[in-house]
């Protein structure tokens, strides 16, 4: 076992550091899967605009509630309405809504994480207590209450999403940042004469990064997950624009007379969260096979 | 340990003023009027004014927030805006619903998860470990309301073996109702669980009480049963406790899919219709419920673990 981990080590250190990560991955039956799930997921996203049979919000394309045909990849709708094209389009949704917000969420965690690790006691203090107090509300009553404020709309979601994920990447980062703040190549560093912005930006920075990108990594699933919730619970994206939320639940409301829509608007939710969770811990394991998350 | 115990109840006091403060500045921050969406389009300025007066909107807004806190000390929520009726009964009819739903939840997961954990544990690395610990991913990733849509699906529409909607009436009703959404918010912690029982289980097999009842030829199933799992199943409580939030999202996805009664149903219903005075009403008692549950927990943890105490 040792002598087959030096050799990939070597191996590693002869082809370069991508494509050893993608030999590693290729170990991982399941990452690979989750890699495969996330690849297809995204690029159906991207090149939405040239899949799409039906324009995904024209009614009465075909007959209503029509079970899956060569014409109708997945059924229509309780409207007549091209399931898939709405399958494909409320995928770009969903990773829209993902990138919007864990991005706001990434930038402002790791800049209130850096200033309460490296700043003084009492902003460290005041910045935990609000952490612990975003962190009190259960997500989806958070959400909810942020719904009833704002109205349902896209930016709410991505707002619920920044704010209840920046408490938790702040947290990783001001523990990390904490941890370092006394450590000799900072005191060295000091010394020298760097300035705040200089330690934080050119030596913290690229030592928190990492364990913090691999958290967002493994929120997409909640994110998305948030977002069709929402949705489903006609408190997300706003009709006509297609969610997957949206269409299971006109689903459920035709669930006696047509399964199809159900179907086909949960299977898209179920193989994107397996995928990026899948994907997520083989990251994880590759990465940093100490960092664990907290629920 | 006291002053942990009380340093950490401040904590969550704290933690309580601040959201409900937070909630209640955000609500009266919102352009519109509460009192214009109550009394609809055709109100009189005379109206309007007259209810400001009974809402306590005519004061300054640290007034307000003096005002709520003083009500809430009284136990008044405030008033329901269409059917006049206290906040707090409504709550408090629609709470037991949930806490029962979370309850068989949980008491079920854990049922099968501590067996599966252990036997994860003890066959290391076997198939069996190995299709626990995939599905156990899995559970956990996949949405609770999507899994309620399909569990409805399949035992309800499909297989008619279970009803679908509602909560019954009587005893059996009740029972049989609960069964599937009991299900659902159950099956992601059946996953977690069985994973947390079965690292602990992993760590403690390896420990020197351990090795010692071996030598002394106890039998491996006697040895987890009895000398091992008291200590594997520690963990599992005081992650119960943070547990909590996730327990009732789901909650409110499942109430509304099987269309039961509950928090979850109110504060949707109430969210729709810009019930501000029920949504402040189930976003308190759900924070309450949580931070009390996190809080307890907390002291689960610290009465096991005296390195915790130092901690705050």
């Amino acid at each position: 076992m040792a002598e087959g981990t030096h050799a990939i080590a070597i191996e590693e250190a002869r082809s370069g550091a991508l494509t050893g990560f993608a030999r590693r991955l290729a170990r991982n039956p399941l990452g690979l899967f989750g890699a495969v799930l996330v690849v297809l997921m995204v690029a159906s996203a991207v090149f939405a605009d040239l899949i799409v049979p039906y324009d995904p919000t024209q009614i009465m394309v075909g007959p209503r509630l029509a079970p899956p045909s060569l014409e109708f990849l997945m059924g229509t709708d309780q409207l007549g309405r091209d399931v898939f094209s709405r399958v494909i389009t409320g995928g770009q949704v969903a990773l829209l809504v993902s990138a919007t917000a864990l991005g706001t969420a990434l930038s402002v965690g790791l800049l209130l994480g850096l200033v309460a690790g490296f700043g003084p006691p009492w902003l460290d203090n005041a910045l935990l207590l609000l952490f612990d107090t975003i962190r009190s509300f259960p997500v989806i009553i958070f959400a909810l209450a942020v719904v009833t404020l704002l109205g349902p709309s896209l930016a709410s979601v991505i707002f619920v999403v920044a704010v209840t994920t920046v408490p938790i990447y702040a947290r990783v980062v001001r523990t990390q940042t904490h941890a370092l703040r006394n450590s000799e190549f900072i005191t060295a560093e000091r010394a020298m004469g760097a300035g705040v912005p200089r330690i934080l930006g050119i030596h913290i920075l690229p030592n928190v990064i990492g364990p913090l990108l691999i958290l967002v990594s493994m929120d997409v699933p909640l994110v998305i997950t948030l977002e069709a919730g929402l949705s489903f619970l006609g408190m997300g994206v706003r009709p006509p624009t297609p969610s997957w939320g949206t269409i299971l639940n006109d689903g459920y409301g035709y669930i006696n007379q047509s399964v199809w829509p159900v179907v086909s608007g949960g299977i898209p939710i179920v193989l994107t969260t397996l995928g990026f969770t899948f994907l997520g811990e083989a990251l994880r394991d590759i990465f940093d096979p100490k960092l664990r998350k907290e629920l | 340990m006291w002053l942990y115990v009380l340093k950490r109840i401040v904590l969550a006091a704290a933690i309580t003023v601040i959201a409900v403060t937070l909630l209640f500045v955000m609500i009266q921050a919102v352009p519109g009027d509460p009192a214009a969406v109550l009394l609809g389009p055709r109100a009189t300025p005379e109206l309007r004014a007259e209810l400001h007066e009974r809402m306590g909107l005519d004061q300054p807004l640290p007034m307000q927030v003096v005002m709520f806190f003083g009500g809430l000390l009284q136990g008044d929520l405030g008033f329901d805006v269409f059917t006049q009726r206290p906040v707090r009964s409504i709550v408090f009819e629609q709470l037991p619903y949930t806490i029962a739903l979370i309850l068989t939840a949980i008491a079920w997961s854990v049922l099968v998860a501590v067996p599966l954990g252990c036997y994860s544990a003890m066959r290391r690395n076997s198939v069996i470990d190995k299709v626990v610990g995939v599905m156990a991913v899995a559970t956990i990733a996949i949405p609770s309301f999507v899994m309620a849509i399909y569990a409805l699906l399949i035992f309800a529409v499909w297989l008619n073996w279970l009803p679908a909607i509602g909560a019954g009436s009587g005893f059996w009703g009740g029972v049989t109702h609960l069964i599937l959404p009991a299900f659902v918010v159950g099956i992601g912690w059946v996953g977690y669980l069985s994973r947390i029982v079965r690292a602990s289980m992993l760590e403690i097999l390896g420990e020197n009480h351990v090795r010692m009842a071996r030598s002394f030829g106890l039998s491996e199933g006697r040895i987890v049963a009895r000398y091992a799992l008291p200590l594997a199943i520690l963990p599992t409580v005081t992650i119960l406790g943070v547990g909590m939030a996730h327990l009732l999202s789901a909650a409110v996805f499942v109430e509304v899919v099987f269309a039961r009664p509950g928090i979850g149903t109110l504060i949707v219903q109430a969210v729709d219709s810009r019930n501000y005075p029920i949504v402040m009403g189930t976003v308190l008692a759900t924070t309450v419920l949580f931070v009390v549950s996190t809080t307890i927990a907390d002291f689960v943890n610290a009465a096991l673990d005296p390195r915790i105490r130092g901690d705050l």
